[in-house]
């Protein structure tokens, strides 16, 4: 988008900024409300697409991680008190150990496609089992994370603005990270791995480092929006952060917006986000009946927009000279 | 630990692999030709659970005569997903297809949470509530019907495939694709009756097991999950891979129900199926290389 000429992507940057800025203060709590998940599932969605839409590496339990990162964080805090922002840290790294054991056995053996997918998927379900039977981890009953009011030592605030301005600098900070990825060699590197692994290798691309690489660095991230999550809602279960629906949540995005771009996972934030708030409101009932439209906007965009949202707009702009 | 409760726990395991087994063996087939791996698998054996629970409460009829209606209804479901939507994408990128089957997974699960709520449901059954006792040990009678019509059902898909033109044909894309297309063999046509047979086998085993399992739209999921490990575990493509790796998944997770406190019961599952990907990703019947 946005080909020639660099006025208008400054424009377009300073408009973004300041509408970004002024954005929460203008709008009643419910829409901003929407607006920190959609940049919820933009950071999670590009954090997953740096591994499995940059590096063709496509993981189907993310969960794993962000489930991570919210423990970590909810339970030093809870037991020993030591504020979320650092647990933060140690569930990024911790999130970032667990990719590293992951990713070495998978890549190691060779895992691929689908194999790699149901692999990760077994992972997070396993975690899932295991929080779901421990004491330290609330078993089935999950954890509710004690109230400290406006203390924003503790990562908490009875504003939803600052839980806004939270996430919309995290995810300008991964939005920087995908650039870097996008625009360097590393970007080229995952890219031929994922158009070609076996070539790759050949013109001597270390493939395992490099799939490592994209792992560590999606693993840490994601496990960053667990501790988010966590404090956002001052409350986990096994189920929202290990579970499968939550690792659909992660990849949907991205899928759907466009795998291996730097604004697809945005974008598919924007259109599912709003989407699905519009949709509980018109079948309400049941929680997760948003994922009934989800589906099928996933079914849609697999059969007739195979590069995404953000594909099919580049095409666009580039037959129109835009 | 008692002998008797291991013993009746490798019988319970070895009657759900037999379930097991069908489902597997269908998730199999649809593999085998498309190389596709279906997530809505799941989905339509809860669908089939759906109308034989709705069809024996309106008609109130035995659950087991609307085997027929479920299965007839899932081979036309199943047919037209692949007639129409998989079809296209075909020739695209693994992940597509895999990614393709979950978004129709997601829509018909959360239909029947919509439609249906997501409450759990059991059909009550009079006459079959009975149990067989021997030797201190139970054989359920639901559960022995359904593990009896499981093996024949998956005996009778065996048939088809080897004996008959159809299911010739059906194997003959799946050893050699353009070797069936340049003999004539209208490919469209039999990824979607394979697609929906498969579908078919898998609204038989909601069927047989709605006498003694609760019904919940996301029922489907823990079927089609335990399906993987187990065409995993058996080998991706192989027909009696599927068929005793069920055995084995059935058998597995049942002692871990005995010897595992909670819902620890499906960690060795998760456990055997990560190490078959790494150490054996063939699987334990499969011929060759992933």
């Amino acid at each position: 988008m946005f080909r020639n000429g660099t006025p208008k992507i400054l424009f377009f940057w300073f408009a973004f900024i300041l509408i970004a800025v002024l954005l929460p203060f203008l709008l009643p709590s419910y829409f901003v409300h929407i607006l920190i998940m959609i940049l919820f599932y933009g950071f999670l969605g590009t954090s997953w697409n740096i591994l499995g839409g940059y590096a063709g590496q496509f993981s189907f339990g993310h969960a794993a991680f962000f489930g991570i990162g919210a423990y970590t964080s909810t339970l030093i805090f809870v037991n020993w008190g030591i504020s979320p922002w650092i647990g933060m840290v140690f569930g990024g790294l911790l999130g970032m150990l667990l990719g590293l054991l992951m990713g070495s056995l998978c890549f190691h053996y060779g895992l691929k496609g689908p194999y790699f997918a149901l692999a990760t998927l077994a992972f997070a379900e396993l975690l899932r089992l295991i929080s779901l039977n421990l004491d330290l981890t609330g078993k089935a009953m999950g954890i509710l994370i004690p109230l400290k009011g406006n203390a924003l030592l503790s990562f908490q605030h009875e504003s939803k603005i600052f839980y806004y301005f939270v996430i919309l600098l995290m995810f300008i900070g991964v939005l920087w990270v995908a650039q870097w990825i996008d625009r360097g060699k590393i970007g080229d590197y995952f890219a031929a791995i994922r158009e070609d692994e076996d070539s790759a290798e050949a013109i001597g691309v270390n493939t395992f480092a490099y799939k490592l690489l994209g792992i560590l660095i999606s693993s840490f991230l994601t496990a960053l929006g667990g501790t988010f999550y966590a404090q956002y809602f001052l409350y986990i279960d096994p189920r929202v952060t290990f579970g499968v629906g939550t690792s659909i949540e992660i990849f949907l995005r991205p899928i759907v917006g466009g795998m291996g771009t730097v604004y697809g996972p945005i974008i598919g934030a924007l259109v599912l986000g709003p989407l699905g708030e519009v949709t509980r409101g018109i079948l309400g009932g049941y929680h997760g009946v948003h994922l009934m439209i989800y589906g099928a906007i996933l079914v849609g965009v697999i059969v007739f927009l195979p590069k995404g949202i953000y594909g099919w707009l580049d095409g666009f702009t580039r037959r129109h000279k835009w | 630990m008692d002998t008797n409760i291991l013993v009746q726990a490798v019988i319970s395991g070895l009657l759900m692999g037999g379930i097991y087994a069908l489902v597997a063996v269908s998730l199999n087939l649809i593999f085998g030709v498309m190389k596709i791996i279906n997530f809505a698998h799941g989905a339509f054996m809860m669908l089939g659970m759906y109308f034989t629970y709705w069809v024996s409460i309106f008609l109130d009829i035995h659950p087991y005569l609307s085997l027929f209606i479920s299965m007839s209804a899932l081979f036309v479901i199943g047919f037209f997903i692949q007639y129409g939507l998989i079809n296209r994408i075909i020739e695209a990128p693994e992940h597509n297809q895999l990614l393709l089957t979950l978004g129709i997974a997601l829509f018909f699960e959360n239909l029947a949470l919509f439609l249906w709520s997501p409450n759990y449901r059991m059909l009550q059954v009079t006459t079959l509530a009975g149990a067989m006792h021997t030797h201190k040990l139970m054989f359920s009678t639901p559960r022995m019907i359904a593990f009896g019509a499981a093996l024949t059902m998956t005996l009778l898909l065996y048939l088809f495939l080897t004996k008959t033109d159809s299911g010739k044909a059906i194997r003959a894309i799946s050893q050699d694709r353009e070797g069936a297309h340049v003999i004539g063999i209208n490919m469209k046509i039999i990824y979607s009756v394979a697609f929906g047979i498969g579908s078919a086998c898998v609204a038989a085993a909601g069927t047989m097991i709605t006498p003694f399992f609760y019904i919940s739209p996301t029922v489907g999921l823990v079927f089609v999950i335990t399906a993987f490990v187990i065409v995993v575990l058996g080998g991706l493509g192989s027909f009696w891979g599927a068929f005793f790796g069920a055995l084995i998944v059935g058998i597995a997770e049942s002692l871990g129900e005995v010897l595992l406190p909670g819902s620890l019961k499906q960690v060795p599952i998760y456990s055997i199926f990560i190490l078959t990907l790494l150490l054996r990703p063939k699987g334990l019947f499969g011929k060759k290389h992933v």
